[in-house]
């Protein structure tokens, strides 16, 4: 099976801030995938390294040169513009290219075919703005998906939806990424609602990352070795925290020998 | 009001109104009402220049615009949008100052600049705006698509693409084209309200975009036809019933969405 994205020892600097250090993973076709990591671990930087929104200052990445599709963190749509949902898909087609373009039958049924997979289509002709926020993300997911990208990067979807959205929105991606082979990875503070859903999980935490299998990667050891200090992994009540334990030994250790990346099999 | 003298005064108001529209549409779907403002304001002083260098006045005002756009773009690169535009504004301003008080025009000239003025258009000059129009139309159609993605999220069309810093400042140039063909007919002050008036009315009554822009062109045409004729018949100022007729606009625009978002949460 052929890879759709791959990162080598990636490192991004933003400034004065090495933000990145030594990320390495790679996804294969219709893989779905969180990037999980603590505020300010740098998830939003690594998508848009993968975007090639910002340079590396080391490392490579490997990721299908056309053909990514992207919903930005955080995008709240202008209530006052006038733009109906369908045109955020339709704008997904091809909302870069110049030029007028004349209405096709072709591009129309392209576009309808793409709301009822995402089920924005009871919704289509509303003005966007004014949809909910779970309503909102179905859309860019459709602007995203409608010219069938090889990999989807997501950036906190799941940020201010209530749970019942989170729950139709994560089941949403994993049957996407089955039917059109689509790797999608998306990144979430809180892992807890995907983990039943991905397959694998990319864990960033001081410019590194740790990828796998949940369970292999969601351990107190991997990661107080990826924090560079102890931290425990509890299972409360069906949900997974991770807390933080004393910056002891351990992290002095592992400062004398510093093994960034944990690639568990 | 269709007498002879007056067929100069229609056509170029005609072109005008199709410009300031169709450029107004995206001005208020990006929030650039400011920008909207800064730049026929302070393409003004382009005026005197061109008087000081004995060159049609048209020129003076494309020649500041174009100066205004570029300043604009390289100042809003390195901080805010706002600030951009009136670090353009202010400056423009003090330099037209100067250029007024040194090439001795007379007041009702510089009258006419801040408040338009439709009367003594010549052939040479109708078909400078003519040709104005063409360019900036052309140039809008092409860019109209990815400027449309581009307000709804910057990320998004940098995903798809498309440059947003460049699409910007190809959005500054057909803004400053449309304002400086706009501001000898309504003025330098009130251009302003034909750029944001109509497009902020189109909005409250549909949700299709590209009805909305062509939505935005007539009510800019019906706003500068009506302007001419009260103006015609009352003897007093086009750009008085330009203005009145922008706030008319918005005010009704906003009457009218509110009334649908009240519908809407009921």
């Amino acid at each position: 099976m052929s890879t759709t994205v791959a990162l080598d020892r990636v490192g991004v600097r933003l400034g004065e801030r090495s933000v990145l250090r030594e990320v390495s993973f790679a996804l294969q076709p219709a893989q779905f995938c969180a990037l999980i990591g603590p505020n300010g671990s740098g998830k939003t930087t690594l998508l848009r390294a993968i975007l090639g929104f910002i340079p590396l200052s080391s490392g490579r990445i490997d990721a299908p040169t056309a053909g990514i599709g992207y919903v930005p963190q955080k995008i709240s749509i202008d209530p006052g513009l006038p733009l109906r949902a369908r045109d955020i898909v339709a704008l997904g087609l091809d909302g870069a290219r110049f030029g007028m373009r004349l209405p096709s039958k072709t591009r129309a049924a392209q576009v309808e075919e793409m709301l009822r997979a995402v089920g924005a289509a009871e919704f289509a002709d509303q003005r966007s703005g004014a949809l909910s926020g779970g309503q909102q993300q179905r859309v860019l997911l459709a602007h995203a998906l409608v010219r069938r990208p090889k990999l989807l990067l997501l950036d906190e979807p799941l940020a201010n939806l209530d749970v019942g959205s989170t729950a139709d929105i994560v089941a949403l991606l994993r049957r996407l990424a089955r039917d059109y082979g689509t790797a999608v990875l998306l990144s979430a503070h809180d892992m807890n609602p995907l983990l039943p859903a991905v397959d694998r999980i990319v864990y960033l935490a001081n410019g590194c990352a740790v990828s796998g299998k949940a369970e292999d990667v969601v351990r107190t050891e991997v990661l107080s070795r990826l924090y560079g200090y102890h931290v425990d992994v509890l299972r409360v009540h069906g949900r997974v925290v991770v807390v933080a334990g004393e910056r002891d030994e351990t992290r002095i250790a592992l400062e004398r020998d510093p093994i960034h990346t944990v690639t568990v099999p | 009001m269709f007498a002879p003298f007056m067929l100069h005064a229609w056509i170029v108001a005609t072109l005008v109104a199709i410009s300031a529209g169709s450029v107004g549409f995206f001005v208020v779907a990006r929030r650039a009402s400011f920008a909207a403002h800064a730049l026929p304001l302070g393409a003004f002083p382009g005026a005197a220049a061109a008087s000081l260098l004995g060159v049609n006045e048209l020129w003076g005002l494309a020649g500041f615009a174009v100066l205004g756009v570029l300043a604009i773009d390289q100042l809003q690169r390195a901080g805010r949008r706002e600030v951009a535009s009136a670090l353009w504004l202010t400056g423009a301003l003090a330099l037209g100052m100067l250029l007024l008080s040194l090439s001795g025009r007379y007041a009702e000239s510089v009258y006419g600049l801040l408040f338009g003025n439709l009367l003594g258009i010549d052939a040479a000059e109708l078909a400078l705006v003519g040709g104005c129009s063409v360019v900036m139309l052309v140039l809008l159609a092409v860019i109209a698509r990815p400027l449309l993605l581009d307000s709804l999220s910057r990320e998004l069309a940098a995903a798809a693409g498309a440059r947003p810093s460049a699409l910007e400042l190809l959005f500054l140039g057909v803004l400053g084209i449309a304002a400086a063909i706009a501001v000898p007919v309504v003025g330098a002050l009130l251009v302003f309200s034909l750029m944001v008036g109509p497009g902020s009315a189109a909005r409250a009554f549909t949700n299709h975009p590209w009805s909305a822009l062509a939505l935005t062109v007539g009510i800019s045409l019906l706003t500068i036809w009506s302007a001419i004729a009260l103006a015609y018949v009352s003897n007093w100022p086009v750009g008085f019933f330009v203005g009145v007729a922008g706030i008319l606009c918005y005010v009704v625009g906003r009457w009218r969405g509110g009334a649908a978002a009240l519908a809407h949460s009921l």
